[in-house]
């Protein structure tokens, strides 16, 4: 069963792992998006459902795993990592270790994203985005002058399959956009074919589902 | 109290009608001081009086403010109520106003209803749990007399029965001076029904009416033969039609709503008399629902289609026939079902079965016959869920600060909950103040405080509405509105997500007895154009998923072993000869296997007669078996009478699959990985308050910030295994989905008499099990491949290439 799936972009080689992380093996980089660590903290602060409060540990725990198995020099979050800067201060000191181990020996950048304006004290540096070769990476998408990769949006996809309905997150790729899928646990979806989406990706746009097998398929729209 | 001794208005009242109390109502009235009763009669024997008699006579000289509250299961039946209670109150002048409180009540008329309630209050298990939850219910029912709770039976089957006996636990500590009525139709063991009403461990004595003369009742002669396998009943149309001319009112029930709507389609189509028809479910919108409802009482209607959204005791119009299309799965449903007809007491009522296939002419056959020999099917839960427990905790948390072992206590007066461990009720308290988590992640932000030892409330008063927003027990699938396009659109009705989101503009499909077309989607509303020419595809929302009893599928296996076929018409002898011929019949102490190919698909069919979750928890087994065996296995069905699984590949010695010991260890993993267990978990989940409800309304159109409850359940596999949540999704699993006891017993009685078959085709047995709902797919590697095989197609489709 395929377990990544490679692709051309900007004429780079690049490889979308089943976690929703992307991999840029030329440029020895990992890119991940909209973690939002500690979503389920701030819906009890708010007064919400008590969940599961394990979200943190899986998200980091899958992330270490893509880090052993792909040892990038280089990592990029691309936005909304936590879920609001609150989240962030109050992450036990335990997890604050354990990111502190995965950013040591790497150039660590955090992008700034709609919920989260820079974390602080963490190791690695803030940016507002990032250009690294032909690609530019930003949280949420621009105007699509340049090659570019993003995330903001959790875009997922459905696909029928004899009367059964399998949805995934997805990335979404056509010759200038690529759009990641969130990382993180607890993160909901938006569909393909919502609007916010479908007028940001040209034709051709194809989706690649995350998740065992990897596939892609046209967009959904 | 004889009739003599009513107060004089009411007295005056049913003499000048010249009506005659029956013996039971003047039972109900004689033992009005009794702390809890149950009344037991057949619909139509007067229930609805019996239980408000009391009443009436209490309120005649007058009461200064709420006397009686009425809760039903359904709105429909308040409506009801209230326009019966109408005539003897208005006629004989009693100082007595009525009203409803119900999701449709208005908040002007609920704060009106606060402060100046009136003498009798009808309304829903839900409504009353969000009544009980508001700071001032202690003010509004401290006065309460009495509490009649009508159609018992029913919510005793069900959580809502569990959550109103809770609510009752608590009007009981505001006004201990209640009394409790029960209004049962005729079940099986009243004692269970009595144990569920009384407040533990009083007493409960119970009333049995006369059952009054046997019911007419037979399957509707046809010209046509009924196809082998088929759902709607549409060979049958010219003999409805023909039965509906002849009589009065005519309701014809169905099993589901999509089957309703093609039934009524059809009707329509074939209806050259222009005889007035009219359909109605739970799926239609309210204005269409009301609409039906009026021309109803107001006997406009020559017949009506209808499912369960009619199916309890809605007293009304002027029927004299009931014809029931499809088999009726549960006995007792039938009975009830029956009662519509010839609303009068001692005077038998008419039903006509419609079988919607050949096996279901065995199921109808089985059915009358159980009815012959007046035994009831029954499967009443008896010890309360703790999901429910969870939710009233939360409930009497809105009211304000609470006194643990005080609601220890109060829920402990509850039948189902009289056995309930004081650690068990801790465990509740803890899972709704803290999340109940091994991380103690919420110390900051518990739900509840313990603000001074054992007394307990929310921390932020806020939380009461999320509360609020989240109370009832029923869960439905996520629905969408239909309206028709164009401004000020009317709505027509709901569809199902998962049915909305297959539909492309130009699709076409029933809704309220017409054909409409797909537009678009608009604010997470359907928009549709009505679209009278074309055919429509048929509409896959499902109204309830009924299932047989066990008590009838034994009936039906021990007619097809006994080759019991005199009675059956020639078309479905003719069927079973052929089952024997190209097969054989499943027979009691040996289990028969058929495996045949279909649809590109291979198929296992098991005959086990034992029960729905006896054979789901077999065809967990044996896909388990296949797919380590590699043999793919996509899916399964079950029934009561049999399990049907399909997957890529044959398997050729199903046997092997079939060890009877340690089932429950073996299946585990596999267990716990399937969609069984993953939806009775979201079930649980909302209902004890982990994850919230989704509202249409407050959907949004972007982003969605929910996300699906199976990462929830695996996300707490993984990390906190022990989780009273997943504690709860297992106990309910093992009462309504899985049954291993059973299994083993079925397992060891059968040994190795296993016949397997192999067939080139779908036999006669087999062809209409490819009709159930309720499909449960296998997330195995089979699922991957077809998902590669489509990529591979849909990519091809659109020209793109792979790299």
């Amino acid at each position: 069963m395929r377990n990544s799936l490679a692709f051309t972009f900007a004429g780079e080689h690049l490889v979308a792992r089943p976690s929703g992380a992307l991999h840029w093996p030329a440029a020895g980089l990992l890119v991940v998006s909209d973690l939002h660590l500690g979503k389920s903290e701030r819906i009890a602060r708010r007064g919400g459902a008590l969940l599961p409060p394990y979200e943190v540990a899986d998200t980091l725990a899958r992330l270490e795993d893509d880090i052993a198995a792909t040892d990038p020099g280089a990592v990029i979050c691309l936005g909304d990592t936590f879920d609001d800067m609150e989240a962030a201060a109050a992450l036990p000191p335990a997890t604050r270790d354990q990111l502190g181990r995965l950013t040591t020996g790497r150039d660590w950048t955090w992008i700034t994203g709609n919920h989260d304006p820079a974390p602080t004290g963490l190791g690695g540096h803030a940016a507002d985005g990032l250009t690294c070769g032909p690609i530019a990476f930003r949280h949420i998408a621009g105007d699509g002058a340049d090659y570019e990769v993003s995330g903001h949006y959790h875009p997922k996809a459905r696909l029928n399959i004899r009367g059964r309905a399998i949805s995934r997150p997805c990335f979404l790729r056509d010759a200038r956009r690529l759009i990641m899928p969130a990382y993180g646990t607890y993160t909901g979806g938006l569909r393909t074919r919502d609007r916010a989406l479908a007028d940001l990706m040209g034709t051709g746009a194809r989706a690649i589902l995350a998740g065992l097998p990897m596939v892609e398929i046209p967009m959904p729209r | 109290m004889n009739a003599e001794d009513l107060p004089p208005a009411l007295a005056d009242f049913f003499a000048a009608r010249d009506w005659t109390l029956h013996p039971h109502q003047q039972e109900l009235l004689a033992r009005r001081d009794e702390p809890s009763l149950l009344l037991i009669a057949p619909t139509g024997g007067g229930k609805t009086l019996a239980g408000f008699l009391p009443t009436l006579v209490e309120c005649a000289d007058g009461h200064e403010g709420l006397h009686t509250l009425y809760i039903s299961p359904l709105k429909a039946l308040a409506n009801d109520i209230r326009r019966n209670l109408a005539v003897p109150i208005e006629e004989a002048g009693l100082p007595i106003r009525v009203e409803d409180r119900t999701g449709d009540t208005s908040q002007t008329q609920r704060k009106r209803q606060r402060a100046d309630p009136p003498q009798i209050l009808l309304t829903t298990p839900e409504s009353l749990a969000l009544m009980i939850s508001y700071p001032d219910a202690a003010r509004t029912f401290a006065g309460l007399r009495r509490v009649v709770v009508d159609e018992i039976h029913a919510l005793a089957e069900n959580k809502r029965g569990d959550q109103l006996m809770l609510a009752l636990s608590r009007l009981q500590t505001l006004a201990p001076g209640m009394r409790r009525v029960g209004l049962s139709a005729t079940v099986d063991e009243p004692a269970v029904i009595a144990h569920y009403l009384a407040r533990h461990p009083d007493p409960c004595p119970i009333v049995l009416a006369d059952p009054g003369p046997p019911p007419d009742i037979a399957i509707l002669e046809t010209q046509d033969a009924p196809p082998w396998a088929g759902a709607g009943g549409r060979y049958a149309i010219p003999a409805v039609l023909e039965q509906v001319r002849r009589h009065n009112t005519t309701l014809i029930f169905h099993n589901t709503r999509a089957q309703a709507e093609i039934f009524f389609h059809n009707l329509w189509l074939a209806n050259t008399d222009d005889l007035p028809i009219g359909i109605h479910h739970g799926a239609l919108s309210k204005e269409a629902r009301q609409r039906v409802e009026r021309a109803m009482v107001e006997g406009q209607l020559k017949a009506i289609v209808a499912t369960g959204s009619l199916d309890l005791g809605i007293d009304w119009g002027n029927v004299d026939l009931v014809i029931q299309v499809g088999a009726p799965k549960k006995v007792k449903q039938l009975v009830q079902r029956i009662g519509r007809a010839n609303h009068r007491y001692n005077a038998p009522s008419k039903a006509r079965l419609v079988p919607a296939n050949r096996f279901e002419v065995l199921e109808c056959h089985a059915a009358l016959a159980a009815v012959r020999d007046g035994e009831l099917d029954g499967d009443l839960r008896r010890d309360g869920p703790r999901d429910v427990l969870c939710q009233h905790i939360a409930c009497i948390a809105c009211a304000g600060d609470f006194n643990a072992d005080a609601l220890y206590r109060e829920v402990t007066s509850v039948g189902p909950y009289s056995q309930l461990p004081r650690s068990d009720f801790d465990e509740c308290l803890n899972f709704v103040a803290t999340g109940g988590y091994a991380l103690r992640a919420y110390d900051r932000y518990q739900r509840l405080k313990e603000r001074e030892p054992g007394i307990w409330g929310l921390r932020d008063p806020r939380s009461a509405r999320q509360i609020r927003m989240n109370l009832g027990t029923i869960i439905d699938t996520d629905t969408l509105k239909v309206r028709l396009k164009g401004r000020g659109g009317i709505p027509l009705g709901e569809i199902e997500e998962g049915f909305a989101a297959t539909l492309t503009k130009g699709d076409t499909f029933l809704m309220g007895g017409q054909v409409v077309r797909y537009e678009n989607m608009r604010e997470m509303t359907v928009e549709v154009s009505p679209n009278p020419s074309k055919e429509p595809r048929i509409a896959t929302y499902i109204g309830y998923k009924w299932t047989t009893s066990v008590q009838l599928a034994a009936r039906i296996q021990s007619m097809l072993h006994t080759r019991d076929f005199g009675g059956l018409p020639s078309h479905t002898r003719y069927w079973l000869e052929l089952q024997d011929e190209v097969s054989r019949m499943p027979e009691p102490g040996r289990l028969l296997i058929e495996t045949f190919p279909r649809d590109g698909r291979h198929h296992v069919c098991l005959y086990g007669f034992a029960g729905r979750n006896a054979h789901q928890t077999l065809a967990l087994l044996i896909t388990k078996g296949m797919e380590e065996a590699d043999l793919d296995p996509l899916g399964f069905v079950a029934t009561d009478y049999a399990t049907l699984i399909w997957g890529l590949k044959p398997v050729r010695d199903v046997a092997p699959f079939l060890q009877h010991e340690g089932i429950h260890a073996a299946l585990e993993s596999w267990l716990q990985g399937n969609a069984v267990m993953k939806r009775t978990f979201r079930a649980s989940a909302i209902i004890a308050g982990l994850i919230d409800r989704n509202y249409p309304g407050k959907r949004t159109s972007g982003r969605q910030a929910t996300f699906s409850s199976d990462i929830l359940y695996d996300t707490l596999h993984r990390y906190d295994p022990d989780h009273l949540m997943l504690r709860i999704t297992e106990e309910e699993a093992m009462r309504g989905h899985i049954d291993f006891g059973r299994v083993e017993l079925l397992l060891q009685e059968v040994g190795d008499r296993i016949d397997q078959i192999d067939l080139d085709r779908v036999s006669p047995l087999a062809a209409p099990l490819f009709l159930e709902q309720g499909r449960v797919p296998i997330k195995g590697r089979a699922e991957g491949r077809l998902i590669q095989e489509e990529a591979t197609r849909l990519m091809a489709e659109a020209g793109l290439s792979l790299e």
